[in-house]
């Protein structure tokens, strides 16, 4: 099995790792059982991201999507945030292994569940703007 | 980049080809080419040769040459001892086998074919050690049994199982008995006659030949089909020209392999005891496998709060070379079946390191990975929300 440069890149230097204070919108996915979780925290201002941290528990492409997720993000509206699909994630990643493309999976839907969170927190059904979270099947 | 040295632990996995062994085998490519099976000198030359690797192996183990022949792999020993007894039992009306939950995939899956091939199969489980009982092998002995195979030693917790007892258990039953000895060979004292094995697998890449070799011991008495029909090498056991220098360096490997075990096991257990003992004074750590029933170089360590694949990657990216039981490693999405069958739940299993070592390990590759593996195992936690959620006495499940 083969990981791109970009993504040996992400994982031994992972971008925006960490926590944030007091963040607009948290989203976790994943379970421990099945090896991954990811926790997206997100900082919304003006319907804008103006920055976006994760936590992984996962594999190096867990490491290195969750990563490469956040750099997409930030700095981004909403609505392009939710356009966000795993293929851009893993496509800015130079590609995955295919037993990996999961992992870029969970990373797309990290970001939803944080923006979904987002909704929440401001009082608004996020169904219908941000749609379902899926767990990806492996 | 952060490596600062270059460590191979991962000898489990497979060695480097020694010196001893390259230099055996070099003639037979280009000067000593001949096939075994030619009736003038260089033939002969090449069968002579073959033979006296056939005696090395065989006294290694405590064989006679005549019980030992020469396959291309551990898996392929393993495959031809379980389908062929399971065939010519099957003729008798024996279709049962008896094997453990923690063997190698080359005899879980050889079993699961045969049960879809209608035969029946027991699994004895192991206890939080990874240890068999020996009476529950004995309990599960049926008048149908056809055979009973049990790994020498785990490939990853290097438990030794009571193999003594188990051969004896056999033996009064009457039931055949195999051995995966892939991982014991050339690091436990292994007397095939002495001990009662009916048929044992082993390999030449775990012992520092080269890869694509292997042997079978069949007990002389015990009849297996033909492996490949052809020509007449291997007793017709197993047809096709000889892999000579494969099989010369498999012979001066096993010599050097087991002539001097006693000294050798001395030597990587008092190393693996410094690196079990220093990586344990990691909070949140555990032993895998028995500690004294072991092989010696084996070393099992799960890490709550870690994926392995992410520890063995920056292990990697400090010069260190390792393996692990997660899942993300084997392409599954279930963790090591053998970390599972001693009572780890799933998110323990999956941040499991395996290191294996042998006596050319020097105590400062040893102070090196007790240094390097502290701080990698507090990089992917400071990123890790399990670990998070740990620390703050969450549940994580």
């Amino acid at each position: 099995m083969m990981y791109s440069e970009k993504v040996m890149d992400h994982f031994a230097n992972p971008r925006n790792v960490g926590e944030i204070e007091n963040a607009d919108g948290i989203g976790e996915i994943g379970n421990a059982k099945c090896g991954d979780i990811m926790k997206m925290y997100l900082k919304i201002d003006n319907g804008t991201i103006t920055d976006a941290k994760f936590k992984t528990f996962g594999c190096g492409a867990a490491v290195a999507t969750s990563s490469m997720a956040t750099e997409l993000i930030k700095g981004k509206s909403i609505e392009d945030a939710l356009k966000l699909t795993n293929d851009a994630v893993v496509e800015a990643l130079d590609g995955l292994p295919a037993v990996k493309i999961h992992c870029s999976v969970l990373a797309e839907q990290a970001v939803r569940s944080a923006l979904s969170d987002y909704y929440t927190r401001q009082g608004i059904d996020p169904l219908p703007i941000v749609g379902e979270i899926h767990i990806p099947e492996e | 980049m952060e490596r600062k040295r270059f460590i191979y632990a991962d000898n489990a996995a497979t060695t480097a080809v020694s010196d001893e062994v390259l230099s055996a085998m070099m003639p037979y490519f280009r000067t000593a080419y001949g096939n075994a099976s030619s009736i003038y000198e260089l033939g002969r030359n090449a069968q002579r040769d073959i033979e006296i690797a056939r005696e090395k192996v065989a006294k290694a183990i405590g064989a006679d040459p005549i019980e030992i022949i020469f396959t291309s792999c551990g898996s392929e020993s393993d495959n031809w001892a379980i389908k062929g007894t399971a065939e010519q039992m099957a003729k008798k009306g024996k279709k049962h086998i008896i094997t453990s939950v923690i063997e190698h995939h080359a005899v879980l899956h050889t079993t699961e074919y045969l049960e879809k091939q209608g035969f029946e199969v027991t699994y004895i489980p192991v206890d939080d050690k990874g240890l068999i009982n020996p009476e529950d092998v004995r309990k599960a002995i049926r008048e149908d049994t056809a055979l009973v195979t049990i790994m020498y030693a785990n490939n990853e917790i290097g438990t030794i199982q009571p193999i003594d007892e188990i051969a004896a258990i056999c033996k009064e039953n009457k039931v055949l008995f195999h051995t995966d000895a892939v991982q014991a060979v050339g690091h436990v004292e292994i007397d095939v006659h002495k001990q009662g094995i009916d048929m044992l697998s082993l390999s030449g890449h775990k012992i520092h030949a080269q890869k694509g070799i292997g042997a079978l011991y069949i007990r002389k008495g015990v009849v297996l089909p033909s492996l490949i029909h052809g020509g007449g090498q291997e007793r017709r056991k197993r047809a096709g020209t000889e892999n000579v220098p494969a099989i010369v360096g498999l012979g001066t490997a096993m010599e050097i392999a087991c002539s001097n075990i006693a000294e050798k096991a001395a030597i990587v257990t008092e190393k693996r005891n410094r690196i079990i003992d220093g990586l344990l004074t990691i909070p949140y750590t555990r032993l895998n496998g028995d500690r004294e029933k072991r092989l010696p170089g084996n070393i099992n360590i799960s890490f709550e709060g870690i994926e392995g694949e992410s520890l063995l990657l920056m292990l990697d990216m400090f010069g260190i070379c390792a393996s692990s039981g997660s899942a993300c490693t084997s392409g599954s999405l279930d963790p090591s079946h053998v970390l599972l069958s001693i009572g780890l739940k799933h998110e323990i299993a999956h941040g499991s390191l395996r290191l294996s070592i042998e006596e050319n390990l020097t105590d400062e590759d040893v102070d090196y990975i007790l240094e390097t593996v502290p701080v990698v195992a507090d990089r992917l936690r400071a990123m890790s929300p399990v670990w998070e959620k740990m620390m703050k006495g969450e549940s994580y499940e």
